[in-house]
């Protein structure tokens, strides 16, 4: 299938859930439920998305392992998102430094 | 006055436009090392301006599955927008008409919506249009140069630099996560599901995008009922 479509498909859908609250329908929503669920989605979503996926997401699991540790140590701390993102990004090549080093 | 208010709306969201660019810049060396074209890649970002979802639409995308599995994942994890635009809505009131907000609601991001929300002055739309325009350009810079980087850096060097992505998911949940409980117990529980998505033979077989679905709706909604949030809840 087309990328074009995929793009044209993700993107439509995205727009709609932003756009209709801002035009068409402008009612609070009344359910607790609803509401609470709605609270909850990106925590849920990004944790599921971030592990385990990010143990495979580089050339080794170690390496995964270490840039997992040092986000979550980091953030625990309560360091600024680039600060986070940068430092398990350098926590991979210094694994894969190493590992190249040690084989070489 | 107009062009002032324009103006004072591209300095507030200069900061969130530089945090956009090195994150994006990550989304675009991922998307590259998994096969997309870095024109490509920043197609996407300039037409969705959403993290998460882009995420999950290109695993959607590299796993080849259905146009349907893909709004459905869009609709799921990009839900909570629902939420931030009825919240927008009933901020901007009477003042800013249809049209202007057709435009607006296409850059309604978690950050630019913080931004939006706290400003003390009636927002306008000239504000609105400012706030958006350096998010929107880091956005879609960042990740065009991420994939040209990824485009010619070594597979070791581009893993390194898609994990940035995964680094910054982890900045948005934890220090929230430290501070409430509830957080913690819907990103735990989800975190639990994944695995199982990932490591039990049985469950292997689910796309990608559909086990993040699942996991998304079972610990949002698990949460929901043990843990409802208080009534007056405006949103993000």
């Amino acid at each position: 299938m087309s990328l074009y479509l995929y793009i044209a498909a993700m993107a439509l859908t995205t727009y709609l859930i932003r756009v209709l609250p801002l035009t068409i329908f402008r009612r609070p929503i009344r359910s607790r439920f609803l509401r609470s669920f709605l609270h909850y989605v990106p925590y849920a979503c990004l944790s599921a998305m971030t592990f385990p996926a990010i143990l495979t997401s580089t050339e080794s699991l170690l390496s995964g392992a270490a840039a997992l540790v040092v986000a979550v140590v980091l953030a625990y701390r309560g360091k600024s998102l680039i600060v986070v993102a940068l430092s398990s990004s350098a926590a991979v090549l210094l694994c894969q430094c190493a590992a190249h080093f040690l084989t070489a | 006055m107009r062009w002032r208010e324009y103006r004072s709306g591209v300095s507030r969201g200069l900061p969130v436009g530089m945090g956009y660019f090195s994150v994006s810049f990550g989304f675009g060396a991922m998307a590259v090392s998994q096969g997309l074209k870095a024109l490509d890649a920043a197609l996407i970002s300039l037409t969705n301006m959403t993290s998460a979802g882009q995420f999950a639409g290109l695993t959607v995308i590299v796993a080849a599955a259905s146009l349907w599995e893909m709004v459905l994942t869009q609709l799921i994890i990009n839900s909570r927008y629902a939420l931030m635009s009825l919240a927008l809505s009933q901020r901007m009131g009477q003042r800013i008409g249809v049209l202007p907000r057709i435009l607006i609601a296409f850059f309604n991001t978690d950050e630019i919506f913080a931004l939006a929300m706290s400003r003390r002055e009636p927002l306008t739309i000239p504000y609105m249009l400012g706030l958006g325009t350096l998010p929107i350009l880091g956005w879609t810079g960042g990740t065009l140069c991420g994939g040209l980087a990824g485009s010619v850096l070594p597979a070791s060097i581009r893993s390194a630099l898609g994990v940035m992505l995964y680094g910054m998911f982890i900045a948005i949940v934890v220090p929230p996560a430290k501070k409430e409980r509830s957080i913690l117990a819907a990103a735990g529980f989800a975190l639990v599901l994944s695995s199982l998505f990932a490591w039990v033979p049985a469950l292997k077989a689910v796309s990608a995008g559909i086990s993040i679905v699942i996991c998304t709706v079972i610990a949002a909604g698990a949460c929901a009922v043990l843990f409802p949030v208080a009534d007056e809840e405006g949103g993000a």
